[in-house]
């Protein structure tokens, strides 16, 4: 059900307790970023699941198009050697 | 044989303290399910959650005050209308959003800078009870106080609905200051502060928010009394408990 006047969607992002890095989550629906920040606390952080939320309106994400889907990404698959598996790293050096 | 209030003022003070946060969280735990927006849903169900957990907090030190064995369960779901310490204003029907908005918004103004001096008591134990609830009724503020200012500042029928929710309210807000005998006790021990000392930092808080939402601070100073005393509770409050109860009074001792 879509009302006329439905509040914008927006993309949650959340960095996880050990996280490196913010994840995508989910979306929602709020009436400007600050009521997002606070949705997104209470639908997606109520687990103890994050220590940083970032939210972004839906419609300013530029995504690629799937039929482009051949040329931006099937040139990249026989390329191994870009992989960096064939070094042994320190334990030292922890995560990467 | 349970002690009066004068006798045992700090058990009378944690049932306030925990008949407020049970009672509210039981109101807003009415919202699941059918609030007007599924994110709104998710938060008032939370907020029902912080305010049960709080519950659990403060009658669960009131039973140990008390010293005849109850537990939190106990206190919450055996004791009849008449043994209730909460504000009217919790106890009344949720109404509609807006009013249930307005009603949590009217508390926490109220609750934040309660809470923040009732991390001060002489007693150790609300000390830690208030700072761990305090970090809730922070957000709870926060939350209030913008969903508040949203619908006040919204179309023209969201402000006539937060009017009218004002108009409502406005009249058991200020139950929370007419102190008693319990009050001046605990105010003597050290173990709280008097709440009608907090009275102004309420009030301009309220303002505030208010002004922002475009709405109009009653004038009316007529103030509902008889929740948090036990002297007289609404007719609302027993349909509330007959609901919360039922489980309890009808499977006695029933636990999962």
């Amino acid at each position: 059900m879509t009302h006329e006047n439905e509040w914008p969607l927006w993309e949650v992002f959340i960095r996880g307790q050990h996280g490196m890095s913010h994840r995508h989550v989910g979306s929602l629906h709020a009436a400007d970023a600050e009521h997002a920040i606070r949705n997104a606390r209470d639908v997606y952080t109520r687990r103890n699941e994050g220590v940083s939320i970032w939210v972004v309106e839906a419609k300013e994400i530029t995504a690629s198009n799937p039929s482009d889907k051949g040329p931006l990404f099937d040139p990249a698959r026989d390329k191994v050697y870009r992989h960096p598996t064939f070094y042994d790293i320190p334990k030292e050096v922890g995560k990467m | 044989m349970t002690l009066s209030a004068a006798e045992n003022p700090l058990f009378e003070f944690l049932l306030r303290q925990g008949d407020n946060a049970l009672v509210l969280g039981h109101r807003t735990s009415e919202w699941c399910g059918v609030a007007p927006v599924l994110e709104e849903d998710i938060a008032l169900a939370n907020m029902a959650l912080d305010l049960i957990g709080q519950t659990q907090l403060w009658l669960g030190y009131a039973g140990e005050v008390e010293g005849a064995g109850r537990t939190a369960d106990d206190l919450a779901f055996l004791r009849e209308v008449y043994d209730y310490r909460n504000l009217l204003m919790l106890e009344v029907p949720n109404g509609d959003f807006g009013r249930t908005q307005m009603r949590q918004f009217l508390f926490d103004a109220f609750q934040v800078p309660w809470l923040t001096r009732l991390q001060d008591s002489t007693n150790t134990r609300v000390a830690e009870i208030a700072a761990k609830c305090l970090k809730e009724a922070l957000y709870h503020l926060d939350r209030s106080s913008h969903t508040v200012i949203a619908l006040g500042d919204g179309t023209e029928e969201s402000n006539r609905r937060m009017s009218d929710a004002l108009t409502f309210l406005w009249p058991y807000s200020g139950e929370v200051f007419k102190v008693d005998a319990t009050d001046h006790a605990m105010a003597e021990a050290g173990v709280a502060p008097l709440p009608s000392d907090l009275h102004s930092v309420w009030l301009e808080t309220v303002e505030r928010v208010l002004t922002e939402a475009c709405l109009t601070l009653p004038e009316g100073t007529f103030a509902q009394s008889g929740g948090r005393t036990g002297f007289r509770h609404t007719e609302h409050l027993g349909h509330m408990l007959a609901v919360m109860q039922t489980l309890q009074r009808s499977y006695p001792g029933a636990a999962w």
